[in-house]
């Protein structure tokens, strides 16, 4: 379903030309929960926008649901952003001064759906993410980070995406609330079947994917081997 | 996105920050209330002459010595000083086809004195045709009657204003007063006409033609000749042959008199009027433009502070037109709830100028709907850069802004 080949991402800034991607290619599938490792600079940025369709490549194809991204227009970028994916940012952004609600229905907002289909999927999204009802009528200012951080999960979920794209979820969170959070990814994959992509620059966070891809310098490697998946219990 | 959306959306983000909305609102309340304050006053000024000139009566012809230069109005005619126009005059006039009324004029200012009390006023020389030609009415007494005019008595008819500076406390009729050290009695008192603008009845002193001529100033010659005509479709009519006639007369090629209507008085007046109107309107306008400049300025700042917020809307599927429709509809709204309050202020200032008794304003009703217009046109003449601006922000670049 997620199709991705021989991608490559060049930056002309001025004279000097820079390759982000070398070249990159690999395939996921439905229902699979993948981490994207690297440090800063290895290109792993670059490779989260243009699988979350807010950047074309330079060349190279990626197929999603059977479609070609790389080429469309930035009009029609929007519109797969608005129905195939699901983003998680480390620092939230959520909407301030707005209420939670209100924050995770923004997504059919944009895709014109009725007020109280609206209403009924963000509950929906809401208790998937596994946020208590009582915060939902909160302003988004007014929670704690995990909290926060599963506002925005159903905010990610609420327009049933075909790909959650996590950059960094539990960056800005401390362990115990991270654990948390990665435990909701755990079980909206295990449960709900969700499609995950995880990229983060620590192998421990990484561990908690069934496979972890490793990126460096542009060039996308796997472990044969694979690891021992964590999984934690708390969901 | 739903209009219900947009203005849900346009809502919060004004009210997110209620000081910086309410004082770059300020701008356009002051640019729209004065530019509607200004106008109204205009309006005002312009019914409150009209109907000053159409009381004088309509259907009014005068004759002035010397020549109103073209394009220069009556203010700058060179009556008073040319003796162009003469007591034969009277006779050439009268018989002209269409003409009902004639009345000849004199007027010159001196001093006038009565028991204790001193004036500097308008003399007037006139005959008994006077009264019907200019529509006023007798308080007390009588006018000057054609035996006056015969004997070239001494006798004053005092306008109203007049009357209660010279005789604060008592009936003037009867009493003496000293026009130019010649005594006169006052033989009526005309009741008030009001707001006749800068030659009205109410300050002037009317004595008999012949006696201004012969004792007072001791000229030959008239400062003005009022003449009504008989039908007020013949007016231009009228006005050609009495040309014509006059210019036999005084055996001339070019006229050295002008022949004014009521009509051109009234043009005239309200060209000065309009000018001065358009005039005030434009200075108040640069105001409205400021208040543009201002808003622009809020949103580029609103911009550049929810660079992060684009960024996540661009992210989650905002099209580019959701996103300048946003800031547009913003700053739209922003100058349309401007140029509401701003129809209210200026609504205020003229209500309060015409309950002062400065002048009976008008607001009309053309002038709200062009503030109204002309703020929505500058929200989205001023918001469309912003808006653009933000439109075009990179999702990618946005969502990194610190």
């Amino acid at each position: 379903m997620i199709e991705v080949k021989n991608i490559t991402k060049t930056y002309n800034t001025g004279d000097v030309s820079f390759n982000a991607l070398n070249g990159v290619s690999f395939s996921i599938k439905d229902g699979e929960f993948i981490a994207i490792m690297g440090p800063s600079g290895s290109g792993k940025s670059t490779l989260m926008h243009i699988l979350g369709a807010l950047d074309s490549s330079t060349s190279g194809t990626y197929f999603l649901d059977g479609k070609d991204v790389s080429t469309l227009s930035d009009d029609e970028l929007a519109d797969i952003r608005r129905d195939k994916i699901g983003f998680v940012f480390q620092s939230f952004n959520l909407l301030p001064r707005t209420t939670v609600l209100r924050n995770v229905m923004l997504p059919l907002i944009y895709d014109g759906v009725k007020d109280t289909e609206r209403e009924r999927r963000a509950k929906e999204a809401l208790f998937s993410a596994g946020l208590d009802e009582t915060h939902f009528h909160h302003l988004s200012n007014q929670l704690s980070g995990g909290q926060i951080q599963r506002v925005a999960i159903a905010r990610a979920l609420v327009n049933n995406p075909s790909l959650i794209l996590a950059d960094e979820p539990t960056g800005n969170l401390d362990s115990k609330t991270g654990e948390i959070v990665l435990g909701t990814f755990q079980r909206l994959n295990e449960e709900e079947g969700r499609t995950i992509i995880l990229i983060t620059h620590e192998q421990y966070i990484a561990e908690h994917a069934d496979r972890i891809l490793f990126i460096k310098d542009g060039l996308l490697s796997e472990d044969p081997n694979g690891h021992e998946k964590r999984i934690i219990n708390n969901k | 996105m739903k209009a219900k959306d947009i203005l849900h959306e346009t809502y919060s983000a004004l009210f997110a920050n209620k000081a910086r909305t309410g004082l770059t609102m300020l701008g356009i309340i002051i640019g729209i209330g004065s530019v509607i304050a200004m106008i109204s006053i205009g309006n005002g000024a312009k019914a409150s002459i009209q109907s000053s000139i159409e009381g004088l009566g309509s259907n009014l012809l005068t004759i002035m010595p010397g020549v109103v230069q073209p394009g220069r109005g009556i203010v700058s005619s060179g009556r008073g000083s040319a003796q162009t126009l003469k007591n034969e005059d009277i006779e050439v006039v009268k018989e002209i086809e269409g003409v009902s009324l004639v009345s000849p004029e004199v007027s010159r200012r001196f001093q006038v004195v009565a028991t204790g009390s001193n004036t500097n006023t308008t003399i007037m020389g006139v005959i008994p045709e006077y009264m019907p030609v200019h529509n006023i009415l007798l308080e007390n007494g009588s006018f000057i009657t054609e035996a006056n005019q015969r004997s070239i008595g001494r006798q004053a008819v005092l306008g109203a204003t007049v009357a209660t500076d010279l005789f604060p406390e008592q009936d003037p009729l009867g009493k003496n007063i000293r026009i130019n050290k010649v005594n006169f009695v006052v033989t009526g008192i005309l009741s008030s006409k009001g707001g006749a603008g800068f030659s009205g009845p109410d300050d002037m002193i009317f004595v008999p033609l012949s006696t201004m001529q012969k004792i007072l100033s001791g000229v030959d010659y008239l400062t003005m000749m009022s003449i009504s005509v008989a039908d007020k479709n013949m007016m231009n009519e009228v006005k050609d042959s009495i040309n014509n006639s006059l210019l036999i007369k005084h055996h001339v090629e070019e006229a050295d008199f002008s022949i004014i209507s009521q009509e051109d008085v009234l043009s005239t007046l309200s060209n000065i009027i309009n000018t001065f109107t358009l005039f005030l309107a434009s200075i108040a306008s640069i105001s409205l433009l400021v208040g543009g400049i201002g808003i622009m300025n809020m949103m580029l700042t609103t911009v550049t502070e929810r660079t992060r917020e684009i960024g996540l809307r661009k992210a989650i599927g905002a099209k580019r037109i959701d996103i300048n429709t946003q800031f547009l509809v913003e700053a739209v709204m922003l100058t349309f709830i401007g140029g509401f309050f701003g129809i209210l202020l200026g609504w205020l200032i003229s209500f309060v100028v015409s309950y002062l008794g400065i002048i009976q304003t008008q607001v009309s009703l053309f002038s709200v709907l062009l503030a109204f217009s002309v703020s929505t046109v500058i929200g989205i003449i001023f918001g469309y850069y912003p808006a653009r601006r933000a439109s075009q922000l990179n999702p990618i670049d946005a969502l990194r802004y610190e």
